[in-house]
């Protein structure tokens, strides 16, 4: 377990990202091609107006700038008034990562060609501002959050994510096979890339599209689940909830009888369930790994099973003991 | 815990066959086996975790061992490196 050193992420690979529908950013590059190597730092934008206006302090020159309506409008006007040229000089002279216009409204020529002139890139969109900044602000916050990669397997099993680990050769991959005949999902195998989102969540996906969704089992070799199951038995990302840590039967460890030990692992940050499940020859683990994914189900509703279990017996006792202690009374 | 630095010399680079040639020899180790690139660390007793790994003839990969017998689950993974894995070298 190691946690991913950050990675260096520029303008180019915004604009090469893979974004569908309601992510999409609808980014293009007019100008400053040059300086689409330059690396986005901060996961934030920055609208220039006190800059364009004069004032310095606290440029956050290093977040993305946006330009509005208003700020295309402020552009104009100084170029009309001839102060223009020193104005978009002393925004130049900081390393900005890259200049987004939205509304679809394109840049003036002047500003364009002081742009290119320090090569810092110029992009539009169609998108108007306040939907690029909150779609900008998802996609830049997902790519900062922390990460890390893990060994073992991914699955989805009835809608919990279940994070199977443990020694090499303890029958993780083989686990997963039995879950995905039986109708759950694949999402990674051998190595989990996870992120941390907003603090609390925690994504876990395949780490490279090429060798995603294939198995490594002993004696069968590398295998295609997709294509030996089919697209219903994969899935790209899921939400870690559940962590199932399969190991050797330790005849000297005391296991969890009652259910109510409520283990956890903390990764990135973030307490996950833990199960600790003993193999032994014979044992049906994917049966197993079912029931534990509904019983995490039913707590997630509210419903604790070995609590409530316990609730009960003790109430039993209570109305046992009262009613023996009524059988034993001398008084008649 | 030991390392050692190695650097990739077959021609074809790190593929599915020299991965498993890696995972097989690591397992019959009891430590704790780990390939690292770039600063990426994965376990060397998975296959597709070293496919993963992207190693191409010339990369530097550190080998990293922690346990009881760490010494010689190192040898025995550079003496793999080193042969090429017995294919053609670059």
């Amino acid at each position: 377990m190691k946690e991913k050193e950050p990675v260096n992420f520029t303008v180019l690979d915004l604009l090469s990202l893979e974004l569908k529908e309601h992510n999409d950013l609808k980014l293009q590059c007019t100008a400053g091609r040059a300086g689409l190597s330059r690396e986005i730092s901060v996961p934030d934008l920055n609208r220039p107006g006190l800059a364009l206006a004069g004032f310095y302090d606290s440029f956050a020159w290093e977040r993305l700038q946006i330009f509005g309506r208003g700020e295309s409008a402020y552009l104009h006007k100084i170029e009309e008034d001839g102060v223009a040229a020193q104005i978009y000089e002393k925004l130049f002279s900081y390393q900005i990562p890259c200049c987004i216009f939205t509304n679809g409204i394109r840049p003036t020529d002047l500003f364009v060609s002081n742009a290119e002139a320090v090569g810092c890139p110029v992009l539009i969109t169609e998108l108007n501002s306040m939907e690029l900044s909150i779609r900008i602000i998802r996609i830049l916050h997902d790519i900062f959050a922390p990460k890390m990669i893990m060994h073992g397997v991914l699955v989805e099993v009835f809608g919990i994510g279940i994070l199977l680990t443990g020694e090499s050769g303890v029958g993780k991959s083989e686990t997963a096979l039995s879950l995905i005949e039986r109708g759950h999902r694949l999402v990674a195998d051998d190595v989990v890339e996870i992120h941390c989102l907003n603090g609390s969540l925690l994504m876990g996906q395949g780490t490279n599209k090429v060798i995603g969704h294939h198995m490594e089992i002993r004696g069968l070799g590398i295998i295609n689940v997709t294509h030996l199951f089919g697209v219903g038995a994969i899935r790209d990302k899921k939400q870690i909830q559940l962590v199932i840590q399969i190991e050797d039967w330790d005849p000297k460890k005391v296991y969890d009888r009652i259910g109510t030990d409520e283990l956890t692992m903390e990764i990135l940050g973030v307490k996950i369930p833990k199960l600790e499940i003993p193999v032994k020859p014979g044992r049906n683990l994917a049966i197993i790994i079912e029931t534990a994914a509904m019983n995490e189900r039913l707590k997630k509703m509210g419903y604790h099973s070995a609590r409530e279990f316990n609730q009960n017996i003790l109430r039993w006792l209570e109305s046992e003991s009262a009613r023996t202690m009524f059988f034993s009374r001398d008084d008649y | 815990m030991v390392e050692l630095e190695t650097t990739i010399k077959n021609r074809a680079g790190i593929h599915a066959r020299p991965s498993a040639l890696i995972a097989q020899t690591a397992i019959k180790f009891a430590s704790r086996i780990y390939l690292e690139k770039e600063g990426n660390q994965i376990n060397a007793k998975s296959i597709m975790g070293i496919i993963t790994l992207a190693a191409s003839f010339g990369a530097k990969i550190k080998i990293i061992a922690d346990g009881a017998d760490e010494q010689e689950a190192v040898k025995a993974i550079a003496e793999l490196f080193e042969s090429g894995f017995n294919e053609e070298l670059g």
